[in-house]
Parts: C-alpha cells; structure tokens; sequence
C-alpha cells in the first residue's frame, strides 16, 4: 500500500491501432480530389479516429477549400451538414482544431467582419503548417483591418522564421498589441539560446516593455470595474434594507429571503415565458422586474400588516421575529422547489462580454447590473424625496407622534414603506440571479454584507449606503490579488470595525441635537 | 418593572417556594450523572447520549445566561457571544488535542507537514495553561474591543452589527487551515483528558457535574450583580444613558466589566462544552449561532435570570426533538415559535408564567 | 394555580429535553436503518437527494421481501448542517433507535464528528461521497472515491494529448480540508511528472464564495504562459457564480478546460450548461453511462421522484454520490444475508470481498481489507444538456488508496483500518 500502484492503464484507449502509412495515403488522397470534398469529408472524418481526426483537422487548416466551410461550420454545432443527424462526438483538443481550421476557411469568405473575426481566432491558434497560406491571405487582404489583424496572426509564427530580419520585424509588431500571449512569446526570445541575433532582443526586450505596459493599464482597468461591479452588487443588496432597517428600525433578519423571493420568482417567470411565450425568452428578465417587486413588496406588507406592525418601538424584539420569519420562508422555498438550486439561465443580451482590450473583458450582465443598480437608486431617492409617500415615510419615520398628529396614515404609511423596502429587495434579486446561483440560502449569504453597507453608511442615509456598497466593493477587489479573497475579506471586516469606532454613526450621520 | 424578573416573582410565589423548586431542578441535574453510572440496562440508568444532551443545553443555558447579563441588564445586544464560547472551547480543544497525540504534533499538523507547533500553541499540552487560555483569550479579546466601543460611545444596533462582524471575520480566520486550528474540520477525536478517558461514563459525569456547577455560579454571580448597587447601576445605563452620566456617572467602566465578565463566563461554557460533544471547528462563529443564542434569551425572558436558561432549554430541546420526530417541518414549527413568543409573549416565557401568577 | 404553573415552569426544560430519548417506538421484526443527512441548512443542497435516494433504495428491497425476510424500517433525522448535532444524532441512532447501520454525512467535518462516536458504540457507517482519504476506520464504509480514484486519473487525462496536453496547472479550491489534501496530493503528482512549481498556482476562496471576478482574471493571465488547465475543488454551491463568470469573461473549455470534482448532474441543474460545454468533471459514475442496469437504476428513480413527488421531480437526475449510496446499501443488504445477522463486526467481515453490478457498468467489490470501494474512473465533458459525455474511463475499477503516497509519513500506515486514526 506504500506504492503507487502503477495499476492505471494508459490514457487514450483509442491509440491502439492507428497506421501512420495508411493515414498519410488517405489524406494524400482526399487532399488530391479537393472537388470531392463536401460529402467525402463527413464520411471520411467521422470513420475516423481521434487522432486522424486530429491530423485531418490540421491538413484543412492547412489546406482551406471553400467548398468545405459548410461542412466545419455545420461541425462547430456538433452535426456533420444540415440534414445529417449523426451525432457528432467531440473532445476539446478536436474543438480547439475545428476552431482553428474553420477560422481558416472564414478567411476565404466575402464578409470582412467575418475575416476579422477569423484572423483573430487565428492570432490565438495557428499552427506553423499555415504559414504559407496566411502569408498568401495577408498579401492579398484587401480590408485593412483585417490586414492588420492577419499580420498579428502571422508575426506569432514569423517569430520562429529562419530569417532574422522576418523575425525582426514580427517582433516589433508585436510590439504593439496588449495580447497578453505576446508577452510570453517575446519573453522566450530574452533567451540567448533561444534566439541567437542580439538585435532581435533588443528589439524583444523594447517591445516586451511596450506589452507589459498595456497589459498593467487592461489590469488595472478590470480590477476598477470588478470593484464597481461587486459594489453594485453589495448595493443592490442593501438597498432594500436601508429602507426597512434604516428608515423603519426593523432589524430585518429576513430580508435576505425577500431577495431570494426576488430571484425564485425570476425562475418561475422564466419557466413560465419558456411555456407560454417561447418568443419573449429573451426578455424575461423584464417581465421579472415588475413581478419580483410585486411578490417581495406584498409578502413584505403582509408580515408588516401581520406581524411587525406590532413591534415598532421595540427594535431588537422585530430581530427575533423576523428570523422567525426568515426560517419559515426558507423551509417553505426548499420544500416547494426543492434543495437544489433551480436554474436561472442568462439570456443572450446578459451573455458574454464586451471585449475592450485583448486581457479585458466587461461581462454585459454586470455592466448591465452595474446600471441597473444606480437606476434603482435613483428611483428610490426620487420616490422618498419627490413624492407625497416619500414625505410621509420621512415624516413617519422622523417623528411618529408629531406625524400622526398632522393626519399622516402612519400605519398605511409603515406598510407601504415596508413593502417598498422589500419590493427593492426583490428587484435585488432579480439582478442577482444573473450572476449567482438561485437556492434557498442565497439570502443567508448575502445578510451580513448588507447590514454592514447600512450600518457603515449610515442608518438611515441613502446616499451612505451608495457609498459604503462602492467603497467597500472596491476595497475589497483591491486586496483580493494582494493577499488573497479569504483574508481580504477578513481585513476588510476588521477595517469596517475600525471606522465604525471612528465615526460611530457611520459614514453620513444625522445631525441632530436628539437625545434620549 | 424593570427589576429582575427574579425578584419579582420570588416576591409573588414567596423565596420558599422557588428555592424549593430551584433545589428540586438542582437535584435532578446532580441526580442525572450519578444515575447514568449505573449499569446498562438497569431500568434507572441514563444513557450517555441524555447526558451528553443535556450537558449540551446545560452549556447553552450558560451562554445565554452571559448573553442576558450584558442585554438584558446592561442594554447591548450582543450578535457574536459565539465566539467567545467557541474561543473557549477551542483553548480547550487544543489541550485535548495535544493530550491525544502525545509527543508528537497533532493530527491535522503533521497532515499539512507542519514540522513544528506554532507559537500561540506553547504550553498548551499543560492543563493549567489551557484553563488560563480558556478565560485569557475571549477575557482579553472582550476586553480590547470593549474599551474601544465604550469609548466611542457605540450602542444598540451599531453595537449589535458590529460584534456580528467580529465573530464572522474569526469564524473565516479560524477556516483558514493556515491558522493553525484545523480549518473547518476544527478539532475532533479526542481520547483523554488530565488521563481519564473521555468517553468512559464517570469522565462524562463528572465533566457534567461541572456544568452544573458552573451554571450555578453564573446564577449566583448574576444574582448578586443583579441586586447589588452595580446592578442597578447597569439597569439605569439600560434604560437612560445619558441621564446616569449626567447624575455623574462613568458608564464605560460598568459595560467593560460586565462584558468581559459575560465573554469570560462564555468561554468557560465553550470548554466545557467540547470534551462533552466532541468537536469544535468555526461553524460555532457563524453569525447565525450567536443569533440563535440572543432568541434563546429573548424567548426565555430578557432582564431575568431564570428565563435565558428556560429560553435555552425550550429551543434546543424542541430542536432535539423536532429534527427526528418533523425532519421536513421542523424549521416551520420552529419559526412559528419565534414570531408567536415575539407577538404575544413580549416578556418571553417568565412573562407568561408571571401573568399567570397574577391572575 | 401558581405553584403548578412554576413547577411546570421550571420542569419543563428537563422534560422537553427527555422528550428527545422516548421517541422511538419498537415494531416488532424489523430492521433500523439510519440515514444520517442533513435536511435543511447550507448543505441541505447537497444531501438531501441522498436521503431520498436511501429511501428509494430501501423501499426496493423491501419490495423483494426485505433482508433475511425482515424488512428495512428508515429512521431519517436532520442534523441540520450543524457539526456537533451530527455526533449528538448518530448517538441517538445507535442507542435510542438501535439502528442496525447508519447511511449517511457528506462533508469530511460531518463524518470527523462522527467518527468517535462509531468507534465508541460500535457502529456501522456507511460514507458515499468522495473526499480528501487519510482516514480508515474499521466502523466505516467508503463507498465514494478517494484521491486516487478521482483527482490523479483526471490529471493524467488533462496531460495527454487527448486532454488538451497541459502544461501548466491552476488549482482553484474553496479553502477547507477535502481541497487543500487533494491539491496537496496533485501537487507532489504534478512534480513527479516533472511541473515545476512557478507552473501550478493555488488559490483558495471562503466558503460561499460568490465573487469570481478576480480570480478568473488571475485565470486568463495565468493561462496566457502556456496551455493551461484548471482544477476546481470549489465547493458546491460556489460553482455556479464560478462558471457564469468563466462563460461570461469569453474563457471556454477550448482554450482552458476546467476539470472539477465536486460538480455533477445535481449542480448543474442549476447552470445553464450550454456555456460550459467542453468543461470536465471526474467521477465514478455519470447518469449517461450506457448499460442495462443503469437504465433501470436512472428510470427507477425517476419514478420514484415522481410517485414521491419530489421537488423538481420533472427534472430528476442521478449523480455520483447517488450512486454510491444505492451501492453501499446494497453492499450492506448482500452482507447482512451472507452474515445472517445484523451484528456490526459480522457484517463487517462479511463485507470484506463482496461484490455488486452497479449502475456505472461495473461490478464494483468492497476491498478485503481497506473499508474502501474498487471504483472506476470516468473523465466526462459537460453537454449542453447537462448531461456529461464520458470521454475517457478505466479499464477496470481501481483500488483505493486512502493513505495517498503523495503525502510523507503514509508510507508507514497499515492498510487496513484501525481504530482512532
């Protein structure tokens, strides 16, 4: 039992039987009868084996014909043409080939947008085998984007070129792009042995700084986002409790489930649009917004016409209740959709991102969320300070008595506001079923953070809360690559602790001379 | 009205009547051990799964008496006592830990090819040092962050958020498995303690007998705080801060020692409470713990001594019960309770019964 | 009226508490069995699929006229996620409700917790999922994979060409015990086949983890030196914002797979699958896996999902650890005949060598002396479905090695289980 049991067979069960002559006839021959191509290739490639597969992959890479585009357009789906339902088996090393191999078809193709998108896949994958063929292309582009684009491509390969004048030239080109691969590939050139001309390295050296200069701005860039993003996050999940903790004094322990509320209902509307109206799938999201607020905002009203109503003026007692609360609606959730988590797919606008540098790129669903949450914000602040409720509210919550005395509803007034308050947690919840994953704990994950936004912005501060969600999103994303996310997350309470003995009322406390 | 609940009642039943009942109940705790040493399958004997069980409620009841001394009397809603029982019981476990791996390192150290105990586990193999460690570290902690709080004159809410936020940074230190503490597997399989085997039936006894005597000694401490002068004290600072300080009194003093004071008895619970159930890891810091100690004492009775130690033994009786006898429904039952008590019984159970008392 | 109401008062806590030992009513001529799996709380997730596949599975042997002509009564309790009421409810298993076996725990700190208790009470468990090793107790049963039968057969697999031929390694975990040995483990692995260090980078999160966008940045520019491949011991629930931002930051499994060994059917029917296609994950058994019993064990279930009316049942699929608790009751069941009794240390015996058809296409058979299952491997990639098409298994299953001799100082441990180790 000391041993490594050497008991494991060899990886790649398929290699058995392979026939390098045999193979080498084969491909000569299709190569040969390139007319023959569309049917012959299918048939031809899925009696194949893995690794003929493989090698056919690099010979049409190799070797574009036109005539085959279909065919590997049609494989990139997992078919073998439009009206052939064999199923077609691929592993990722075959995927990565096929990429390749169709990019380099593309760039036959009419449409330049088409071009510039296979000379970037190219810039990332082409193998020494197409070099002639790329050469061929690059002279012959008339667009001169994808020129450009097609001479990046070419400069990767150019740099194992015998000619050190070829090689010269690639590098300096390469020095002008912020692909982070080119980075790796100049360092390699530092080497003497490596590469033997000393101009060469100069040049690889000079170009190597340019490279490292783009990627550090592409870095810094992304960390600034992933701090706006976690922030709008955190943001969007305390902004329901700024109202219900903040305004009303209700320590609302169940206020992360209003946010799963928010999320669960996103789920059934999904579900229920894929039934109902497949059409309209891409837009659910929408159509979610408005029930998740509905659903969070009346169960809201009704625990606040239930059960909270009766504890104003005993704020630590609401603690108990409402996680009373919180633990009933997460059973109920667990026992109606199940434990598992249920699946909130992203539609095609919220998937992806926008590539803005060659190492950056801002997912759509958070630049999305990111403008969501200051929409929602906005909204909020103009509903409190622009509208008749919002006097009220502010008035309620100012002064109960005085309210109530000037002929305020103060208990329609607590009611709606409590249901505004989770309303926004809903709406919260539709925007983190984007980007996480939609159970019944996913408002116990999300509690803490949000009373720490509130208390540290300031209970009863909107605009506290705006800041301390981005303040703290953003600290937290500038320590993460430093020490880590576990003690990044460790410090940031610790700083938290620390300010709050600063500024005990947190970031933009009332003024007022109230004393008890 | 806002005297102890205690005192009131023992006013209204009469002092012999509820040192009769509170002598029964410390009968029966004294009674349980000794009978569980009896021979299996004896018709009087307790299973080591009751006592263990009722160690463990006993140890809760422990902290929830700490938790009532510092909310109930003096006012601050603490969200993370969790991590003061759990700093005291992983004092504790690191005793146990080195006693059952003898001179070598523990299990999880030579796992991680650690060749050498960090520092902070000096002297930890000594059964005094360990019980100097069980009151020095949450002691010390309570005390750092107290004179801090106090000073900055933090209350209510703010106070509560911001202990919740200390247990929580320490439950994810203490996950780190750099830590030195076993991550989140913390420590488990321990075999002896000061060399009595810690799963034969007097080790258990005897170790429930000291929870009894610990929980006496809390009552007794809360007792006489409670109807001393420093009582009232905290009571005022409770109820009208500012009207003591004018009156020319230094709340911080008051709040420190009973903070620490309540921290202190909170560790002690937590190092009894690991040998008793075997394990300790971070799960004990999660925030969610410490909440469910602070309903204990809302449910119990705020600002009395007797309903912390109901609250504890109700909730966490029902939960034993409950998660074998409704697995599914359990959590419904469970919140029902907390919203009904919270609705009608705002002075928790020892209010109900006072009521009836009453009438 | 007063004195009773105190009375009741102050007796109540004593007697809720008692309340806890009377609850089990014997039935006359049947079989406990204890199913240990927490029901609500964060890993409720996880387990309860397992409680309900234990169910199943009792109830079908039940139908073929139970074990030595009793039939199997399921005594479930939740232990709620909370470590120590794992020891505390397993005791009461094995000494209020006399249960036979205990099936049951998903995390290693569960069954830590439980551990002592066995080996005091002498218990049977039976353990389905797999975890980190270095661990062999003679009153547990390890019916799920240990390191290496999953983390090193999917290494080798990311190194051959087959596998993309990976040159460097970034080992991503959620930071508790299962990820850090098993990264450990591979560490040691990827040395002996010659990875330098400045090649594999380890990074951990906390648990819960829901904020990736940094660490998949640290991906890309990690996997900008060369091919790369990630190994992911994230943790359940983490996987899903893990994936999302993967898909969304435009990393597919072509350019950088991520192989990971904790994400089967049950998680990813809560991704959409389709941005992960290529993405691998190493197990012992997939629900596609093509064989007569598997068919029946999968259609099996989903009748049972369904007459239950499960949660979700519509959607109802099979996994690994599923698997492994279908076998290990079996196992159990097959023991309890050949032994004729339920007697823990004939049962025990009993186990040693014995053998089941599983739904994974092979006959899987209990090790003679390590407590430990012979198992297969299987590298699957995700479809769009959600289903995983195996791309590479063993020839035959492999025994395990609990004490992994990646790690030093295990050279010296006796294979087989002893007590309080």
């Amino acid at each position: 039992m000391n041993l490594w049991e050497p008991a494991l067979p060899a990886i790649g069960p398929n290699e058995h039987h392979k026939d390098p002559a045999m193979l080498k006839a084969l491909l000569a021959l299709l190569l040969l009868l390139p007319l023959a191509a569309q049917a012959g290739d299918a048939d031809f490639f899925i009696a194949a084996k893995p690794n003929e597969q493989a090698s056919l992959l690099q010979a049409w890479a190799a070797q574009p014909d036109p005539a085959r585009l279909a065919l590997l357009s049609a494989m990139q789906q997992g078919r073998l043409g439009a009206d052939d339902t064999r199923k077609l088996r691929l592993n990722n090393r075959l995927r990565g080939l096929l990429d390749n191999a169709l990019a380099s078809h593309q760039l036959l193709s009419d449409d330049a947008t088409l071009r510039l998108a296979a000379a970037r896949q190219l810039q990332k994958s082409a193998q020494p085998a197409q070099v002639a063929f790329l050469d061929r292309r690059f002279a012959g582009e008339p667009d001169a984007a994808v020129h450009a684009a097609l001479g990046l491509a070419l400069a990767n390969l150019q740099l194992a070129d015998s000619n050190p004048a070829v090689r010269l030239a690639a590098v300096r080109l390469l020095g002008e792009t912020g692909d982070p691969m080119a980075r790796t590939r100049l360092e390699t050139l530092l080497d003497p042995a490596v590469e033997t001309d000393a101009g060469v390295r100069t040049a690889a050296e000079t170009s190597l700084a340019q490279v490292k200069r783009k990627l550090l701005i592409g870095e810094l860039l992304g960390q600034a986002f992933s701090g706006l993003s976690l922030g709008s996050i955190l943001l969007l999940a305390a902004l329901g409790l700024a109202i219900t903790f903040g305004l009303l004094g209700v320590i609302n322990m169940a206020h992360g489930e209003m946010l799963m509320l928010g999320a669960y209902t996103t789920y059934v509307v999904q579900v229920l649009v894929q039934r109902y109206a497949p059409g309209a799938l891409e837009f659910y999201p929408l159509l979610a917004l408005p029930a998740a607020f509905a659903v969070s905002a009346g169960v809201g009203m009704l625990l606040e016409r239930t059960v909270i109503r009766h504890l104003y003026g005993r704020p630590l007692e609401t603690l108990l209740a409402t996680w009373g609360i919180s633990l009933i609606l997460i059973q109920a959730i667990r026992l109606i959709f199940g434990a598992q988590n249920v699946e909130v797919a992203n539609p095609g606008w919220l998937s992806g991102g926008l590539q803005v540098l060659p190492n950056l790129v801002l997912p759509y669903s958070r630049i999305v969320i990111i403008g969501f949450a200051l929409c929602v914000v906005l909204l909020t602040w103009l509903l409190l300070n622009r509208t008749r409720l919002g006097l009220n509210v502010r008035a309620v919550t100012q002064n109960r008595n005085m309210a109530a005395c000037c002929g305020v509803p103060t208990g329609r007034v607590d009611m709606l506001a409590f249901g505004l308050g989770s309303g926004i947690a809903g709406l919260g919840g539709v925007a983190l079923s984007q980007i996480g994953n939609v159970g019944p704990d996913l408002g116990q994950s999300y509690i803490i953070d949000s009373f720490l936004v509130v208390v540290l912005g300031g209970v009863g501060q909107l605009a506290g809360s705006l800041w301390a969600a981005f303040g703290l999103g953003i600290a937290n994303k500038l320590l993460e690559p430093q020490i880590g996310a576990v003690l990044g997350k460790i410090l940031i309470l610790a700083l938290i602790i620390l300010f709050i003995q600063k500024r005990p009322q947190g970031l933009f406390a009332l003024k007022g001379r109230v004393i008890d | 009205m806002n005297q102890p609940l205690l005192v009131t009642a023992a006013q209204k039943a009469g002092p012999r009547l509820s040192l009769a009942i509170g002598a029964i109940v410390l009968l029966l705790l004294i009674a349980l051990p000794l009978l569980s040493l009896l021979p299996a399958g004896h018709s009087l004997q307790v299973s080591a799964y009751t006592l263990t069980l009722v160690g463990k409620i006993l140890c809760y009841a422990i902290v929830a008496l700490a938790l009532d001394l510092v909310w109930g009397y003096a006012g601050l809603l603490s969200l993370g006592h969790g991590l003061f029982f759990a700093l005291g019981g992983y004092a504790m476990g690191m005793y146990l830990m080195r006693e059952a791996a003898g001179d070598s390192l523990p299990a999880f150290m030579t796992f991680l090819s650690w060749s050498e105990l960090p520092w902070y586990w000096a002297g930890t193999q000594h059964f005094a040092w360990a019980l100097c460690l069980v009151v020095l570290a949450p002691g010390l902690l309570a005390l750092v962050f107290g004179y801090f709080a106090f000073r900055s004159r933090i209350k209510g809410v703010y106070f509560s958020i911001m202990t919740q936020a200390l247990t929580f940074a320490g439950m994810l230190l203490f996950f780190r498995n750099e830590t030195g503490f076993g991550g989140n597997n913390g420590f488990t399989n321990f075999r002896s303690i000061l060399g009595f085997e810690i799963t034969s039936q007097g080790t258990r006894a005897v170790l429930f007998l000291l929870t009894v005597a610990l929980l006496l000694a809390s009552l007794l401490i809360g007792w006489r705080l409670a109807r001393s002068k420093f009582g009232r004290v905290l009571t005022a600072l409770r109820d009208a801060e500012n009207r003591l300080m004018f009156c020319g009194y230094d709340p911080r003093g008051f709040k420190l020692f009973v903070w620490v004071l309540s921290a202190v008895l909170c560790g002690l619970a937590g190092a009894l409470y690991v040998p008793q159930v075997g394990i300790i890891n971070p799960s004990e810091m999660s925030p969610t713990n410490s909440i469910e100690a602070a309903v204990w004492v809302a449910l119990g009775g705020r600002g009395t001594l007797i309903g912390p130690l109901l609250g504890a033994g109700l909730v966490n009786g029902m939960k034993s019960w409950f998660t074998v006898a409704f697995p599914e429904f359990w959590l419904f039952f469970l919140g029902a309770l907390f919203i009904l008590v919270t609705l009608y019984l705002p002075k928790g159970v020892v209010g109900l019964l006072k009521k009836r008392g009453e009438q | 009226m007063k004195r009773r109401s105190l009375i009741k008062a102050f007796t109540l806590s004593a007697s809720i508490a008692a309340m806890g030992l009377s609850w089990s009513i014997q039935a006359a001529e049947t079989i406990k069995v204890g199913i240990l799996h927490s029901l609500s709380g964060t890993m409720a997730i996880s387990e309860t699929s397992l409680k309900d596949m234990a169910l199943m599975t009792i109830e079908q042997i039940n139908a073929k006229g139970g074990v030595n002509g009793k039939m199997l009564e399921a005594v479930v309790v939740d232990p709620a996620s909370n470590w120590p009421l794992f020891a505390e409810k397993s005791r009461q298993l094995l000494t209020q409700d006399k249960v036979a076996v205990v099936f049951g725990c998903w995390t290693s700190v569960s069954r830590k917790s439980v551990l002592p208790v066995f080996e005091e009470l002498n218990g049977l468990l039976f353990y389905p999922v797999q975890y980190e090793g270095e661990e062999m107790s003679p009153n547990v049963f390890y019916t799920g994979a240990a390191p290496n039968q999953q983390a090193i057969p999917a290494v080798e697999y990311l190194m051959s060409e087959e596998g993309g031929a990976a040159k460097r390694y970034f080992l991503l975990g959620t930071d508790y015990v299962y990820p850090r040995t098993t990264n450990k483990i591979l560490r040691a692995f990827l040395h002996s086949k010659g990875v330098a260090d400045k090649d594999i980078e380890e990074v951990y999160t906390p648990f819960g983890h829901s904020d990736y966008q940094t660490i998949v940045a640290n991906i890309k520019k990690f996997s900008a030196g060369g091919k790369t491949a990630v190994i992911s011991t994230v943790n359940g629930d983490s996987n899903v914002p893990f994936y999302k931002e993967l898909a969304n930051q435009g990393l597919k499994a072509t350019d950088v797979p991520v192989v990971a060994f904790s994400v089967g059917e049950e998680e990813l029917r809560g991704i959409d699958a389709k941005p992960l296609v290529g993405h691998l994950a190493a197990w012992n058994y997939f629900e596609s896996v093509e064989n007569p019993v598997n068919t029946q064990f999968v259609s099996d279930w989903k009748a049972y999902a369904k007459a239950k009316n499960l949660p979700g049942a519509d959607k109802a699929v099979t996994n690994d650890p599923m698997e492994a608790t279908y076998v290990g009751i079996h196992m159990w069941a097959q023991a309890v005949e050949k032994a004729k009794s339920t007697d823990v240390d004939k049962v025990r015996e009993a186990l040693a060598g014995q053998s089941f058809k599983a739904p994974s296409g092979f006959t899987l058979t209990m090790d003679k002396t390590n407590h430990h299952l012979h198992k297969p491997v299987m590298i699957g990639e995700i479809q769009d479905d959600g289903q995983f098409n195996v791309v590479w298994e063993t020839e035959s299953p492999v025994r395990a090695q609990p004490w992994s001799p990646f790690i030093p100082g295990n050279d010296k441990r006796p294979d087989y289980a002893v007590k309080g180790n």
